[in-house]
């Protein structure tokens, strides 16, 4: 299936899904779908680079609050419609994601890894200590209550992170099509060979941080409109950081399907548990099933139906 | 800026106290991953279990959190050789170390800290012992107790630690498996079985770290976090596999964040280690000391 | 060596305290073919490694193709013309036997400069490269799934995918049987024949003296013989360096 009609595909099932929705008279559907949306996202852009590549981003919180706070600024600055927003959010993650890959990825991916762990830590750092965003003490953003052709916000927002995932999810099926998707595989098999076989590997690596962190970024940028108030400690959770890696890791990190049925499955899941349990319990599920699936199943549920498959003919 | 010359000799006194402790915290990793290369970035969430087991038990029976720490080496030594075992069935053996080792120390490291918070909450918890609270002073020179006690601890498990690398046979079998498996299976050592030695040293050490830790400051379970970038600044500035290179190395960040601390602020100390990584990790990524 | 394919002059290498490659000089010649042995150890590995970008050597230089070639990465290097197969095999796990071809065509002859191959063309080439090594019926399996022997085959085909003037083989041969040694050696004749520079690091000394016109002995990161084969097999101290053992 050409990359054109796998997109025009997505589409429809966008539409399908949007309407759908709407059907339902709770906007609770929304709400909720909007955070698994989010995480379609985010494991889809983890995935681009540490599914396709093998280097582990382990600081998608720091790509995805960048998102948060690049809009958070321009809101105290001027006021700006949130698609650009979200533009603005993708360059500034990219921008960073460009950088920290210069510096560090001409080393072991072990460095590339720590240094996206102590990225977080920093950025949360200068956050906290930056007053016009708000610092430790978090910022408001009023959103509106209603759009016109739409309705209430959410679905608006809805429909935004609606879209983003389907760019997502078409820019890594794309890829893996692609030539640049053999390179990819090539710098995870054997970076060495890969280099000896003519890949340029270090411009491959920046071109996936770089797309990882935009995309992550992008999916950063409306949630200060979701949440209302913002606090580093959000924007910076813990569960950015997890679930980015436990849903692809989990659902398969070889194809662009496994990010999705990771986000779906433990998205759903968690908006359940969070409801039922607590959230720190469902947190914690989500990281004995990271540890579990590593060890049990290093190839995610992708790999467990693969398997099935090829056992079965 | 108003530069006193207490408010500088003090800076750098608190750097190397800070920095003694730091080289407590690195030891261990310097080991994992500097000597056997095993990235175990779940470091600081066993110094964090280190810490609340001295907590709990320093709360409960009054018992000194460094004794607690010492009668708790040999239970962190077995946690540690268990944690390799797993490790090394699930990736080693298989040769993925990279992207499934990672994700699984991570998975290590952050249902800690979720364990911590259900059992303990994010209240800050702290310890009691008689050198907490007084200092000791020498002219102009201020030496908080809560500082020294846990730096020279520090430094004394480093000496011994650097003793037994160099003159036990398994000391040194450890530091040849770095370097040769095969020569060292010729010699009738199992070179899994060394490593797994080790990596139990190296968890043992976050029981005394983690004693120290929660002496220097409250701690609360997302502290550890931290520390990640710190210990692998410390590593990496102070050069992989050389135990001189990480007190170096810590000493030089610790006097590196007391200053920023001082004439900055706190709140800015976690970004001084990642800047020292990256600079490092930029400039002279073999380190001060490195092999 | 004036108008030498590949020039390399006082190559030096060391790990830590240990002198891996103690200025080493060597000239190759276009279309020649040049064996390099060696005891384990002696550097030769390195050697390629140095040549190709893979490590970087301390003092010395490289020129290849009139061009020097210092500081250059590997991948650039590839593309100006040099390929070499790993000694250990290192093929690309998760891609078929046959997408494992279609990487060096597409990043390293697609790369070049009017070069460009239409799929079918870099279709032809990839069955073309297979059928060369007896690889064709294992077209669209995983490497995991090929013998010793066949990955082996693997990796030189890989090399040669890449289009090279010069092709650097790394003990290819190790564990073949004969008739398979002399075979990987009948083909490395016709490229040769074709144009493409050789450079054959082997154990196997039948197949190194079938093969090579001149070669070269590394012990301990030192050259200590360059000439003619037979003349360099009776050298003495290659015979109480090397061949003795």
């Amino acid at each position: 299936m050409r990359t054109r009609v796998f997109l025009l595909l997505l589409i429809a099932v966008a539409i399908v899904v949007f309407f759908a929705a709407r059907l339902v008279s709770n906007d609770y559907v929304f709400f909720a779908g909007y955070t698994v949306l989010q995480f379609v996202v985010l494991a889809t852009a983890w995935n681009i680079l540490g599914g396709y590549t093998g280097y582990v981003n382990f600081g998608s919180a720091a790509f995805f609050a960048l998102g948060a706070y690049a809009t958070v600024f321009m809101h105290k600055l001027y006021p700006l419609p949130l698609p650009l927003l979200i533009v603005i959010g993708a360059a500034v993650s990219g921008i960073v994601g460009l950088g920290m890959g210069y510096l560090t990825l001409r080393l072991r991916g072990a460095f590339f890894a720590i240094a996206t762990l102590a990225l977080a830590v920093v950025l949360q750092t200068l956050v906290v200590n930056w007053d016009f965003v708000g610092g430790s003490r978090g910022a408001y953003i009023i959103r509106p209550n209603e759009i016109a052709l739409i309705g209430p916000y959410i679905q608006y927002l809805f429909l935004l992170m609606l879209a983003l995932a389907v760019i997502a999810l078409a820019i890594a099926r794309g890829i893996e099509r692609s030539q640049l998707g053999y390179g990819f595989a090539t710098i995870r098999d054997d970076e060495l060979a890969a280099e000896a076989s003519g890949v340029p590997t270090l411009r491959l690596k920046l071109i996936a941080t770089t797309l990882s962190g935009a995309l992550m970024g992008m999916a950063g940028a409306p949630f200060p409109y979701y949440i209302g108030y913002l606090q580093p400690s959000s924007a910076f959770g813990l569960e950015y950081a997890v679930n980015s890696i436990a849903m692809p890791m989990i659902g398969g990190t070889t194809s662009w399907v496994g990010p999705l049925i990771g986000a779906i499955l433990l998205g759903s899941l968690q908006q359940i548990a969070t409801v039922t349990i607590s959230s720190a319990v469902n947190l914690l599920i989500v990281g004995l099933l990271l540890v579990g699936f590593v060890i049990i199943a290093p190839n995610g549920i992708v790999g467990l139906v693969q398997g099935w498959i090829r056992g079965a003919k | 800026m108003g530069l006193s010359f207490d408010l500088l000799i003090n800076a750098v006194i608190a750097g190397i106290l800070l920095g003694g402790f730091y080289t407590a915290v690195t030891i261990g990793v310097s080991i994992s991953f500097g000597i056997l290369d095993i990235v175990n970035i779940a470091h600081p969430a066993f110094i964090i279990l280190g810490s609340y087991i001295a907590y709990i038990v320093n709360a409960r029976l009054g018992i000194d959190p460094i004794a607690v720490s010492i009668i708790m080496l040999p239970v962190f030594y077995l946690l540690g050789a268990g944690v390799y075992q797993v490790y090394y069935e699930s990736f080693e053996r298989r040769g993925q170390e990279s992207l499934r080792g990672l994700s699984f120390f991570f998975g290590l490291l952050f249902v800690t800290e979720v364990m911590l918070i259900l059992v303990f909450g994010v209240d800050y918890r702290y310890v009691e012992a008689p050198y907490i609270g007084p200092s000791w002073r020498l002219g102009v020179m201020d030496f908080p107790l809560r500082m020294l006690v846990p730096c020279i601890t520090a430094l004394a498990l480093f000496a011994a630690l650097e003793l037994f690398l160099s003159y036990t046979f398994i000391g040194r079998a450890i530091a040849a498996v770095a370097q040769d498996q095969l020569a060292l299976r010729l010699m009738g050592a199992s070179p899994v079985r060394i490593k797994r030695i080790a990596f139990g040293i190296s968890i043992a050490t976050a029981s005394v770290a983690g004693a120290l830790l929660i002496i220097i400051q409250p701690v609360e379970p997302s502290v550890g976090r931290e520390y990640i970038g710190r210990v692998f600044a410390i590593c990496v500035l102070g050069g992989l596999g050389s135990l001189p290179g990480t007190v170096i190395g810590a000493m030089l960040l610790g006097i590196l964040e007391s200053f920023t601390a001082t004439f900055y602020g706190p709140s800015w100390a976690p970004a001084v280690a990642f800047g020292v990584l990256l600079l490092t990790l930029a400039f002279r990524p073999a380190g001060l000391l490195g092999r | 060596m004036a108008g030498a394919l590949l020039e390399v002059t006082g190559l030096s290498k060391r790990f830590g305290g240990f002198v891996a490659l103690d200025g080493i000089d060597l000239n190759v010649a276009a279309g020649e073919r040049v064996g390099l042995i060696g005891p384990n150890g002696s550097g030769k590995s390195t050697l390629v490694n140095c040549i190709c970008g893979t490590l970087v050597n301390e003092s010395g230089s490289v020129r290849f193709d009139g061009e020097t070639v210092d500081g250059l990465l590997t991948h650039e290097r590839t593309r100006r013309g040099m390929a070499r197969s790993f000694q250990l095999p290192r093929p690309f796990t998760t891609l078929t036997v046959a997408d494992n071809l279609r990487v060096p065509l597409l990043y390293t002859v697609n790369a070049r400069p009017g070069h460009a191959l239409s799929p079918s063309e870099l279709d032809a080439r990839c069955a073309e490269l297979l059928q060369l090594v007896a690889l064709a019926d294992k077209a669209r399996h995983l490497p995991r799934d090929l013998t010793q022997v066949e990955m082996r085959k693997l990796e030189l085909a890989r090399a040669m995918a890449a289009e090279p003037k010069l092709l650097i083989a790394d003990e290819s041969m190790a564990g073949l049987s004969q008739s398979e040694v002399d075979d990987i050696v009948g083909l490395l004749i016709r490229l040769n024949e074709r144009g493409i520079t050789i450079i054959l690091i082997e154990h196997i000394m039948r197949a190194v003296m079938k093969f090579s016109q001149r070669l070269i002995v590394l012990v301990s990161g030192k050259k200590i013989a360059d000439g003619v084969p037979d003349a360099v097999i009776r050298d003495p101290e290659v015979e109480r360096a090397y061949l003795g053992q």
